[in-house]
């Protein structure tokens, strides 16, 4: 299992570099660099520039110096801790991560958890009673989740709580708990406004896990080991739970690898539809006005999120399966 | 198969022969036509589509989306950049066809007309149905000049009003009046595009990449894998954002059109990529590939003339599933404004007219497009489903 450890960590490093050199592209894309652009919005706004900081800016990031050098500042930067600073908002890129990362994965995260509690039972239940009335649902639902964009799923609740319930579902608090401290009454406030993103967030990726459940489990049902059971005078329910169940989760484990890009994606679009006080709003506006710093690093911690999501769901895998961790299996 | 008789399959498989005692197999004589007892794998492959129901409806459903985006001219009744601020937000008409207003009926397709109503508190101005007013359309009238196939230049419309002045909004008004139906019907064109283009573009990097990795194996294959997974685990949005966000904002509309279709294949790549090597490594086993290969053909001759038959129908159903991930994308990327911009006009730029609750409550058929998409891509995920099932006819 330690030597299992270790190998994953080594590829996250080295995963984490790649992606921090995609997302040093990224901020390099643009034409000019990031100090030429600074001027111009500052001059745009009507203040003088300072000559001094230019100058601190252009050494400190080796605006200069070649491609290479100037990676390095950049990475080294980050290592430290220090994400840069947006042009746009006047803060350093920390700060601005530290007011809204709590919130942020706050959503994701109950969003992952109602994704499965919900799949789980679903998947089950649409294999065991295959092509029964409720199984249909489960597969028009799962097609829907599948065809229906998230932005667009979100516009449509909320145009139909506007218009039906006379509800506004944007947001994630009430004016007055806007700024407020956390208290109970605040946390009500907040739970009667979660549910919107969440329901959004997780049904695209609800109907995937469901699909995928069914089909694992309807593969397991039409073993010979379950006749057998069934044979030997096995109750049908408590056999499913305590068999096939059991093989056809496997799988689904490892999908968290792919669930978690695929939620922090779908978050990402929901946030701007709902308007919620998360990460992506910011990164939307970083990106449209190219303040480069803070979308890559906003890009940088989005991938860094999935990353070890991803290795905590192939550790589980690994305690649960023997074969995974000992190698047997074609393991990364 | 009892359809068939098991005569010597196309990809070589005598097996089946040998399997069925009961039909004897039988030496081809050139004298007999075979053609009607012995079919193609293609033809194997139409047969098991046409089984699952879902999935040639579907086929027709995309084949009507494709007609309306290659005709898109004709069908649309209205410019779709021609402002009208008469008709803000103007409701949908619904189209009626049986006229029964003179003695008896007879067929002749209307409109309703619309009256104008000023709200005494908002003083906003809220369009009526007039059944007053009849507005009447005829077939094949000449409108507004376009060109068919960007081509050729005409101005007969497939459905439009007599006196070209009145207002025919099927699908409603946007904001400054213009057509949403024709606007609608343009967009089919961009999104559909994008997503075929997009595909095509994916497909030549992940059969080159998937193949190379495939067929040589060794540190290529290994790299690639890395790579795949790599680009697999991160959040694709954020990223494509990125990508997109980072686009001279002064390019023309043609040059963001191929800038976001690249993005988009060049992270869509790797699942075809995968299939690709999947299918080269089973294929690499094959006893008909080593035998090639020990005739001393050329790696060119063996992946082309032995390998690719025998997976270009996974290779399809791998390309067509791929095609409404793309669509999706793009429609996500111009929605967020960081796509395809303004003066084109796809599904996504047109809900981005949508984005504000307000706009949505007084005119909810802005969320049309939406309609397009789901439709769209439900069709070619059935599509997608039904060729998976089709790939391999021999599969039980």
């Amino acid at each position: 299992m330690l030597s299992y450890l270790s190998r994953r960590l080594m590829t996250m490093i080295l995963t984490l570099l790649a992606l921090s050199v995609v997302v040093f592209i990224v901020i390099q894309l643009p034409p000019g660099d990031f100090v030429t652009s600074y001027i111009a919005s500052l001059s745009a706004a009507g203040e003088s520039v300072d000559q001094e900081t230019i100058n601190a800016l252009r050494d400190r990031y080796k605006l200069d110096s070649p491609v290479l050098v100037q990676y390095w500042a950049w990475i080294s930067e980050i290592l430290r801790g220090n994400f840069g600073y947006s042009f746009e908002m006047q803060l350093p890129v920390s700060e601005i991560f530290s007011q809204r990362i709590g919130i942020s994965l706050a959503v994701e995260l109950t969003a992952v958890v109602v994704m499965w509690a919900v799949s789980i039972p679903i998947g089950i239940y649409s294999a065991v009673n295959q092509y029964s009335m409720g199984d249909y649902f489960a597969t028009i639902f799962g097609f829907l989740g599948l065809a229906l964009p998230n932005f667009l799923f979100a516009l449509v609740l909320m145009y139909i709580c506007y218009n039906w319930f006379g509800v506004t579902i944007t947001g994630l608090f009430s004016p007055e708990y806007m700024n407020a401290r956390w208290s109970i009454d605040r946390f009500l406030d907040f739970a009667s406004h979660v549910w919107a993103p969440i329901l959004v967030i997780s049904t695209a990726g609800a109907a995937q896990l469901v699909r995928v459940l069914r089909a694992n489990l309807l593969d397991e049902l039409n073993k010979p080991y379950v006749l057998t059971a069934r044979a030997k005078g096995l109750p049908r329910r408590r056999l499913i739970w305590r068999y096939p169940v059991r093989v056809a989760m496997n799988p689904l484990v490892s999908t968290i690898g792919w669930v978690l890009p695929t939620v922090i994606s779908s978050s990402f679009v929901t946030a701007i539809v709902l308007n919620l006080p998360t990460l992506s709003p910011i990164l939307l506006r970083a990106l449209l006005s190219q303040d480069m710093y803070l979308a890559g690093a906003l890009i940088m911690f989005m991938g860094l999120l999935t990353l070890v999501g991803t290795l905590i769901s192939d550790l589980l895998l690994a305690w649960i399966d023997p074969r995974i961790r000992l190698g047997m299996v074609g393991a990364t | 198969m009892p359809l068939t008789t098991p005569a010597n399959s196309p990809d070589g498989r005598i097996g089946d022969v040998q399997d069925t005692p009961d039909v004897p197999a039988f030496e081809a004589d050139p004298r007999i036509d075979h053609s009607h007892g012995t079919e193609s794998q293609w033809q194997l492959i139409r047969r098991r589509f046409a089984r699952h129901r879902l999935a040639v409806v579907s086929l027709w459903v995309l084949g009507a989306f494709v007609l309306v985006a290659l005709f898109a001219g004709f069908v649309a009744p209205n410019d779709p950049g021609d402002v009208k601020a008469r008709y803000t937000y103007a409701p949908p008409q619904a189209l009626h066809f049986i006229d029964r207003s003179q003695d008896g009926w007879s067929f002749r397709p209307y409109v309703y007309g619309y009256s104008v109503e000023i709200e005494p508190e908002a003083l906003r101005r809220t369009f009526v149905i007039d059944e007053e007013k009849k507005i009447y359309l005829s077939f094949f009238k000449r409108g507004w000049e376009y060109k068919l196939f960007g081509l050729i230049p005409t101005d007969i419309h497939l459905l439009a009003p007599e006196r070209s002045r009145d207002p025919f909004y099927l699908f409603g008004a946007d904001r400054l009046g213009r057509d949403m139906f024709s606007r609608l019907v343009y967009g089919t064109q961009i999104s559909l595009s994008v997503g075929l283009v997009g595909v095509v573009m994916s497909l030549v990097l992940g059969v080159i990449i998937g193949g190379a990795a495939g067929y040589f194996g060794g540190w290529f294959d290994a790299a690639t894998q890395r790579a795949i997974e790599f680009l697999r685990s991160l959040p694709t949005i954020p990223l494509w954002m990125g990508l997109a966000a980072a686009m001279p904002s002064d390019w023309s509309p043609l040059q963001t059109y191929f800038a976001i279709t690249l993005i988009l294949s060049f992270l869509g790549w790797t699942e075809l990529a995968r299939v690709v090597r999947g299918r080269f490594l089973a294929l690499n086993g094959e006893d008909y590939v080593a035998a090639a290969r020990y005739d001393g053909c050329s790696h060119f001759r063996v992946i082309v003339r032995h390998m690719v038959p025998a997976f270009t129908s996974h290779i399809i159903t791998a390309a067509s599933l791929a095609v409404p991930a793309m669509i999706l994308a793009e429609t996500a990327l111009s929605f967020l404004g960081l796509g395809l911009q303004a003066p084109v006009i796809s599904w996504g730029v047109l809900l981005q007219e949508a984005q504000n609750i307000r706009t949505l409550a007084t005119a909810p058929w802005l969320l049309l497009p939406g309609a397009a998409i789901v439709i769209s891509v439900l069709a070619m995920n059935f599509i997608g489903d039904g060729l998976r099932d089709a790939a391999d006819p021999y599969a039980k």
